[in-house]
């Protein structure tokens, strides 16, 4: 039954719309035959339903690609920049998520919260001295990790209201109601489409495992985990989840620090918050 | 292993005074392996003119491996006229195209539609098959083997290499070696190029000491200043891959439209002149010329 309804769910997902303002841009930049080419990657780069599309069709199992490409930036050397603004501009023909969701699901909130744990997840990465390739990892796994929330907001709206809602009401973890009232959570949910997708190893995992860390090593959903705390405590968007978890013991060991300390020592982020708000206001 | 090529030009067919010595027809290049297995590198207009060879041969057995689905490269394949005979065996080859999910057969169903031509696909009598190729997945045909791998252009683009008989062959289909997107004071800028350094040498490895690298060489340095992005490369790019490659000999085609014959030909000289140290022997690829590795 659980697998009809995945099956179900990844039909659905193939024809959900990008955000708003990706969108707009997206339809904007490709009609000017003059637009820069990385205006057109920062785009697509910041909105999580263009660059999961991306990944998906260069990841799939026709290239037979021997290492995955994470980033939209290794596509566009893969394949090529036109290739990667037609998935694009197909994606945005798709039309917009739909801000007034059933659910009530703020998407503009969501946005902002994925796209600041992106952002500080690639900070984290940095301060503890990962590769550039592997910092960039990290935006897309922190900008992917809640991917599977907008999925129930736009294909399970009734139930994942309910989820929500209980979720603030009892000071609940979300991850929590959504397997009360859906059978499976955001990161199963996700874990499910990524796998279906064929995206690499460490990013599926990090998506699978962002709230329970589980056992493996992997640094890029460490990042994300401590950086989904940050972007929460310093309520840079709503994700709809209104618990926010202490560093376990693994967590703090890898940054040295807690969590309070960790926010204290990256020092003022409102420029990230800024940022990203660039990218979602219409 | 021999190669004849059938159509050198880029983008449109030019047929007049000005293209008689290097052809005005569209991409096509036939490959014969030692024991006259047939490999055709894509159907633009030349494939019209192999084809009137080969009636003599009937029946055929055709393996069309096509770079890609732009009009210059698929333009010759309802005027392949094996197509029409019955006995004839004639496979397509070819990737999926990620934006449109869509195979190598929509080359030639989407161009025998009523409106564009008089003859529907169900009514060809040869028999047609359609493979699908991934990158890096060998195909075999007789004694050759024929690896394809993704090149930058504004359509999925494969370069294929055809090992046979001890010899080897790559052919760019139209190509642009990718440039950095950023600027130098960008952060992106240094991360971006080491993809860009990946993937160049992914693409000279996948033409490693070849005997002969057939590239898109469409512009001259001056002409590519303005021409960047548009998906295709220069003399000098072709010169700079064969170097690393260690290609044994370079072709350049896929001949700028507007080029003449003088206009190749003393461009030819200059690259002559300016490359004296170029260990690869270099040529213009010209129709109908035979040559033998």
């Amino acid at each position: 039954m659980q697998n009809s309804k995945n099956e179900k769910l990844i039909v659905l997902v193939e024809k959900m719309p990008a955000f708003p303002k990706s969108v707009q841009q997206v339809v904007q930049l490709t009609s000017d035959i003059n637009a820069s080419a990385k205006d057109i990657v920062r785009v697509i780069e910041c909105d999580p339903v263009m660059t999961v599309k991306i990944l998906k069709a260069i990841n799939s199992s026709f290239y037979g690609l021997p290492q995955k490409i994470t980033s939209v930036q290794r596509a566009v050397v893969h394949i090529g920049l036109n290739t990667i603004k037609n998935i694009a501009l197909g994606v945005a023909a798709m039309g917009m998520l739909n801000p007034n969701n059933k659910a009530n699901f703020n998407t503009s909130n969501f946005l902002l919260h994925s796209l600041t744990t992106a952002a500080i997840s690639k900070l984290l990465a940095e301060r503890i001295g990962l590769s550039s390739v592997e910092c960039s990892d990290c935006f897309v796994a922190g900008l992917l990790h809640d991917f599977g929330k907008v999925v129930f907001a736009e294909f399970m709206p009734d139930q994942f209201k309910l989820a929500l809602e209980k979720s603030k009401e009892h000071q609940l973890p979300l991850h929590q109601t959504e397997l009360e009232f859906i059978g499976l959570n955001h990161s199963q949910a996700g874990k499910i489409l990524a796998e279906k997708w064929e995206l690499s190893g460490a990013l599926i995992d990090a998506i699978a495992h962002h709230h329970e860390l589980g056992r493996s090593q992997n640094v890029l959903r460490d990042c994300v985990f401590a950086a989904n705390q940050i972007s929460k405590h310093l309520q840079f968007g709503d994700g709809g989840n209104p618990m926010i978890e202490a560093f376990p013991q693994p967590i703090a060991t890898r940054f040295g620090s807690t969590l309070p300390a960790i926010c204290d020592a990256l020092g003022d982020l409102q420029s990230i918050k800024t940022e990203a708000q660039s990218f979602i206001n219409a | 292993m021999r190669i004849k090529f059938w159509g050198v030009r880029g983008s449109i067919p030019t047929p007049g005074p000005n293209t008689v010595k290097y052809g005005g027809n569209t991409t096509c290049i036939e490959i014969r392996t030692d024991d006259n297995d047939l490999i055709i590198l894509d159907a633009g207009t030349g494939i019209h003119t192999l084809a009137q060879n080969l009636l003599k041969e009937m029946p055929i057995q055709a393996h069309i491996f096509i770079t890609h689905t732009h009009w210059d490269h698929i333009q010759g394949l309802p005027f392949f006229i094996p197509i029409f005979i019955p006995g004839n065996q004639i496979k397509i080859y070819g990737g999926i195209d990620p934006v449109t999910n869509e195979t190598i057969n929509r080359a030639l169903s989407v161009q025998l539609q009523y409106s564009f031509f008089p003859i529907r696909e169900a009514q060809l009598n040869a028999r047609i098959e359609y493979v699908t190729v991934k990158p890096g997945i060998p195909v075999k045909v007789g004694s050759a083997t024929i690896t394809p791998i993704v090149l930058s252009h504004p359509v999925l683009n494969f370069g294929y290499r055809i090992d046979c008989d001890g010899q080897s062959v790559f052919f760019t289909g139209d190509y642009e070696p990718q440039l950095n997107i950023y600027d130098p004071e960008d952060d992106e800028y240094a991360e971006f190029q080491s993809f860009v350094d990946a993937k160049w040498d992914e693409v000279v490895l996948a033409m490693k000491d070849v005997d002969a690298l057939i590239v898109d060489s469409s512009y001259t340095n001056e002409e590519y200043a303005a021409k960047q992005g548009w998906g295709h490369g220069t003399y000098d790019s072709g010169i700079k891959l064969a170097s690393a490659a260690k290609a044994k000999k370079l072709f350049f085609t896929h001949h700028e439209p507007t080029r003449s014959d003088a206009s190749l030909d003393a461009i030819y000289q200059n690259l002559l002149e300016n490359n004296p140290g170029t260990r690869c022997e270099l040529l213009l690829a010209q129709e109908g010329v035979d040559i033998s590795l």
